[in-house]
């Protein structure tokens, strides 16, 4: 097996009874493993509810490590809608001719200080940097923030050995009260000081939807966008013809991001409430249990995708979920794109080959299901083009 | 080259030329309210949704299983609906006219 390869662990369950069956701390899960059964459960938001619990639809599940709602991410509609058209324009900023320049010049950094050395260590010293310091730009906050949302690790709520690290979910938390309390003593220009400005149903955001609302922005794009740079960059060390091929074909590098998060699916699932007695893939789903949206599944369902464990590049038709579907579609996601999509254009123009020299695989364990998800730890040589 | 009109929610009539690509790119690039086009066009983001004028669904043909797909679980969806996405700029689109769906 080629160490850039994702295997999909779905693949009997999916066509034998289409759902996956995992226990996630006595609180059980039914998966959803089709691709129609996904689309169509990420659709009906009324059987199958964000606006539960909090924590309840993250799978693991995080009700014992925060009480706090994330937004709009745990509420459903109509809510939903009016939370997501007041931040909407601001996570489209990303299209902005402004920002895709600073974006550029950030990963352009990155792989030029990844080049002159011996070897890197991609997770904590690339992927994980260039993270951060893109998030400076979606929060519109000084670039020196970086360097302490770099500090805090991969995952904000996780640390290594322990998925569930209520104490690091707590640096977060103090950190974003500090925050909102500067931006509403001292307004500036930042996503802060927005949503402390923001009115939503006539009245001021309480302090804790502003909260909710960052803690997504913090939480939903950290391990996500590390582990799509870091697979991206395994994926070139073994394939260097396909850096060739979207160095002479730069028009197909769009096509290329969406084909790379439906291979990657950087998210595995998301879970839903039940909210009456239904049934999914002929199987008894009772109200007040869980459900979940396999998104990694889903992508490589062959009843939709035609080969779907290539990576094809150029792939015409691709309706993946990597970024969910329907009404929670990740909010993100314009500025995760314009990510790869520098991403992939600045390493096709900077970077021959890439030399895989040890790595350790990060394997989720659900249940019934072992999927590898990216990469603990890489090393690599990145090797600059000839200049000619 | 081919003539295509965008009608936008707020009545807005825009009437923009191209030679080749796709009608989202067009519109896309020319700005047109309610064409997002956010996954660039391979049918997975259902952000570039019209209506095509009922005298215009010839020229324009009919959507693929994987669009029906799409289309079916998007808001405002009818019989006149397409992914622009979809829609490759020919000569034969020459004059069409669409009604953005959001």
């Amino acid at each position: 097996m080629k160490k850039s390869e994702l295997p999909d662990p779905f693949k009997n369950a999916r066509e034998e009874t289409g759902i996956g069956e995992m226990n996630d701390q006595n609180d059980p899960v039914t998966m959803l493993l089709r691709h129609k059964d996904v689309r169509k459960g990420a659709h009906n938001w009324k059987t199958f509810q964000s606006g539960a619990v909090p924590g309840r639809i993250v799978v693991p599940s995080e009700v014992n490590i925060r009480d706090l709602r994330q937004i709009p991410f745990e509420v459903d509609p109509p809510q939903h809608a009016d939370y997501r058209a007041l931040i909407e324009p601001w996570f489209r900023r990303p299209l902005e001719e402004s920002y895709t320049k600073k974006l550029n010049d950030i990963i352009t950094k990155v792989i030029d200080e990844a080049l002159i050395l011996e070897s890197v260590e991609v997770v904590n010293k690339f992927a994980l940097p260039l993270q951060s310091r893109a998030l400076t730009l979606l929060i519109n906050t000084p670039f020196s923030e970086s360097e302490t949302w770099i500090s805090w690790g991969t995952h904000v709520f996780r640390s290594e050995g322990d998925p569930l690290d209520g104490d690091k979910a707590e640096v977060l938390y103090t950190y974003l009260d500090e925050k909102i309390e500067e931006a509403i003593k001292t307004p500036s220009d930042d996503l802060y000081s927005k949503l402390a400005e923001s009115e939503f149903e006539g009245r001021k955001l309480t302090k804790a939807e502003i909260k909710g609302i960052m803690v997504l922005t913090f939480a939903g794009g950290r391990d996500t966008v590390i582990n799509a740079v870091t697979n991206s960059i395994a994926y070139f060390a073994e394939h260097p013809k396909s850096l060739q091929q979207i160095k002479e074909n730069p028009e197909i590098i769009n096509s290329a991001v969406e084909e790379l998060i439906r291979y990657f699916s950087p998210l595995t699932q998301m879970g839903r409430v039940v909210t009456q007695d239904t049934q999914v893939c002929e199987h008894a789903a009772k109200a007040d249990t869980r459900i979940s949206l396999c998104w990694a599944s889903a992508n490589r369902d062959d009843a939709v995708f035609k080969n779907p464990n290539e990576v094809i590049l150029d792939r015409k038709m691709n309706p993946h979920v990597g970024f969910g579907f329907s009404h929670h579609n990740c909010l993100g996601a314009t500025h995760a794109r314009q990510i790869m999509r520098t991403l992939l254009k600045t390493l096709s123009e900077k970077v021959s080959t890439i030399d895989i020299i040890d790595f350790e695989e990060n394997i989720e364990n659900l249940d019934q299901f072992k999927r590898k998800v990216g990469f603990h730890k890489i090393n690599v040589k990145f090797n600059s083009k000839k200049i000619t | 080259m081919a003539k295509i009109t965008f009608i936008t929610n707020d009545d807005e009539k825009i009437t923009l030329e191209g030679a080749s690509g796709s009608v989202m790119a067009l519109a896309v690039e020319n700005n047109v309210k309610g064409i997002d086009g956010d996954c660039g066009g391979v049918c997975s983001c259902a952000t570039c949704h019209v209506h095509v004028a009922p005298e215009d669904i010839e020229k324009t043909g009919e959507a693929s299983e994987i669009e029906l797909d799409m289309l079916e679980l998007d808001d405002n969806t009818n019989e006149y609906s397409r992914l622009c996405c979809q829609l490759q700029i020919t000569d034969a689109l020459d004059g069409i006219v669409l009604k953005v769906a959001k």
